[in-house]
């Protein structure tokens, strides 16, 4: 039954997704060509991986408000030591992403598992914090195209059929849809979201379980953040700025659940995608990109009234669904 | 928001705010051990030191042109303080802004006066505030997931409006508001935000409605088997927060003196950090307004002093983010390691 459920809320943007191509590409034909949607997809890639991070952190009834501003900070060290030293191998620099990432995210994970703050108060705390380390890292000045090395920049553009930067993502989505589906940490996610007594009770480390959904958000963000310097061949304070919203509404629009415990990896994947054939959408049909916030707001909101009645209907917990009403 | 369920309550501790002691401390030692007096400390501590820090700094003018680095803010804050106090959250105040001073600024191009220029902002924030109440209350949704939502949604018919765009007429009288002095030093919005403290104070230490607001926090299902109207209290709280969040428009608008869509980019999440410093708790049912005021005080004081040092404004946020946790997490390790001790 929940199954079943959770099957149709991805049908339903899947179905939406697909009937949105179909109405562009009725008057703009060029819209659904295969190499356009290739396009899409490149264009919305860093958006899917960081959903996919972020939803760990939800599943387990947390936010994660900090991945933007890690992004940018990773993007900005890894975009300063290659302009610094351009002889750093560039799997070196990803490595140094990754970890630096995951670093910046246990961070957020032991503030919420050890001292117990509340996710939100914590992650605001570390998006400003994190957001002016670049400054004070950078000094306020920006890493431009001409000081990149050309291998630092290629990567992300390399093409073997589709860019790297589509099979990166696709390579994290798999990774992902693994993860969540076929080992005990993707379940814990689950578990300690839905029912954080019952997790206790079946063995799970509730606070490990959280800091590890932190830790996994962050390594993605440093991932995302070598990918968005490299790929837009600039790094500065701004970059990404307010992102973290848009992470987040992928997620929902996905159907993973603000409660926890609810969510899928193709959902969060549609999600992001959703968000992406809009934005890339507004400029073939001519309407202005200033369109697009309000329009994304929009899909937010009517995404949260469809979970909100996925799980009334589920009725989890008796006296919660009462509160609800109250 | 996590909310007081069964489940919580299992992972709820003896040192909770809750608990019942047996026997009362007397009031003079409750208020010293209060946050409110450990913030006031802090408080006085960067007065002092910003007195060492910079010879600027005690000028009766420039503390007067520090008071707008705030009280802007602080009106949204202390609605806001008892929207979180009642579980709830609104991330939208800063969209619901550029909104309301988008609309002002038509409504000044199409030749309204003043007067006209008012109702127009205070009548925006509430459309705005009902919209957020009525998709939290009456179709149950999480409180930040919609008003995330909310956020672009208003931000965005802003820039609808007004894409690169920017409004910079507005009539003769409209200054007042952001710029006017009521008397010597004394701005009128800093007249406005003393009003608001005590308005807010009063409403939520002395009148049934502020004891309604506690109790939706600490827990909405005995409220409402208390016979309290949850729902229609939650919605006036967000009506009242989309209101001062109309009054912050107009008050930013007439000092800036122009729109631009971008305007108060940010906003929330400052105003959410100046809540949380001034010791409302993020998961409902407990904080005054008097911490809301000192915190107030508190970051206008650090964002001015290190202006004078010449310290940039992101190197501060830092400095801002490092004060929200620290001032969250000090009580709490204190609260661990004191059980050990007795």
């Amino acid at each position: 039954m929940a199954d079943r459920l959770l099957r149709s809320r991805e049908m339903i943007l899947a179905v939406a997704i697909g009937a949105m191509i179909l109405l562009i590409s009725l008057r703009f034909p060029a819209f659904a060509e295969p190499a356009n949607l290739g396009r899409v997809f490149n264009d919305t890639a860093i958006l899917v991986m960081l959903a996919l991070g972020q939803m760990a952190v939800i599943l387990t009834k947390s936010i994660d408000l900090s991945v933007a501003a890690n992004l940018a900070l990773n993007g900005m060290v890894v975009a300063m030591l290659n302009s610094a030293f351009p002889g750093i191998p560039i799997p070196a620099l990803i490595l140094l992403a990754i970890l630096l990432g995951a670093a910046l995210g246990a961070v957020n994970g032991l503030m919420v598992w050890k001292l117990d703050i509340p996710p939100i108060v914590a992650t605001l705390g570390t998006l400003t914090i994190y957001r002016g380390l670049i400054f004070v890292v950078s000094g306020g000045a920006w890493v431009n195209a001409h000081e990149m090395s050309p291998a630092f920049k290629d990567l992300p553009r390399a093409a073997l059929g589709l860019p790297a930067l589509s099979w990166i993502a696709l390579g994290v989505i798999g990774l992902a849809w693994l993860l969540y589906t076929r080992t005990a940490t993707g379940r814990a996610f689950h578990a300690v979201g839905g029912n954080a007594n019952a997790a206790v009770y079946a063995g799970i480390d509730t606070g490990r379980t959280r800091f590890a959904a932190y830790v996994l958000s962050g390594a993605i963000a440093g991932l995302c953040g070598y990918l968005w310097v490299a790929r837009y061949a600039v790094a500065y304070v701004d970059i990404a700025g307010g992102f973290e919203l848009d992470v987040i509404a992928a997620c929902v629009i996905g159907g993973v659940s603000i409660a926890g415990g609810i969510g899928s990896v193709a959902g969060a994947v549609l999600g992001a995608l959703f968000l992406g054939v809009i934005k890339n959408a507004l400029p073939v049909v001519n309407i202005s990109p200033f369109w697009q916030l309000a329009i994304s707001g929009s899909a937010i909101i009517i995404a949260v009234a469809f979970n909100a009645r996925a799980e009334r209907r589920k009725g989890r917990v008796i006296l919660r669904t009462a509160e609800h009403r109250a | 928001m996590s909310r007081e369920t069964p489940e919580s309550r299992l992972e709820s501790r003896p040192d909770s705010r809750r608990a019942i002691p047996d026997r009362l401390s007397t009031p003079g030692a409750r208020l010293l051990r209060s946050w409110e007096a450990l913030l006031l400390a802090v408080a006085v501590a960067i007065f002092v030191a910003n007195c060492f820090a910079s010879p600027y700094f005690l000028d009766p003018w420039n503390l007067s042109d520090a008071t707008f680095n705030f009280t802007e803010k602080a009106m949204i804050a202390f609605p806001m303080a008892l929207l979180i106090i009642a579980g709830e959250i609104d991330l939208s105040v800063a969209a619901i802004i550029a909104l309301a001073s988008t609309i002002m600024g038509m409504a000044a191009e199409a030749g309204f006066g003043t007067p006209a220029l008012v109702l127009v902002g205070l009548g925006v924030g509430l459309v705005c505030g009902a919209v957020n109440g009525t998709l939290v209350t009456r179709f149950g949704l999480p409180s930040i997931v919609v008003t995330i939502g909310t956020m672009s949604l208003f931000r965005g018919i802003a820039y609808i409006i007004l894409g690169d765009q920017a409004y910079t007429s507005y009539p003769p009288g409209f200054d007042y508001f952001g710029q006017g002095y009521v008397f010597w030093v004394i701005s009128f919005e800093f007249v406005l935000f003393a009003a608001l403290a005590v308005l807010f104070g009063v409403l939520l230490r002395r009148t049934s409605f502020g004891r309604m607001v506690y109790a939706v926090g600490n827990n909405p299902m005995a409220a409402r088997f208390s016979g309290l109207r949850v729902g229609r209290i939650r919605f006036l709280l967000f009506l009242m927060t989309g209101l001062l969040s109309g009054v912050a428009a107009i008050c930013l608008t007439s000092r800036l003196g122009s729109t631009r869509p971008s305007i108060a980019l940010g906003w929330e999440l400052e105003i959410v950090t100046m809540v949380v410093l001034g010791g409302v708790s993020i998961l409902g049912g407990a904080g005054t307004i008097a911490g809301v005021v000192i915190a107030a005080f508190v970051l206008g004081m650090v964002t001015f002093g290190f202006g004078l040092l010449n310290v940039p404004g992101i190197v501060m946020s830092i400095f801002i983010g490092l004060l929200l946790i620290a001032v969250i997490a000090l009580p709490r390790l204190a609260a661990r390691l004191a059980p050990r001790r007795a």
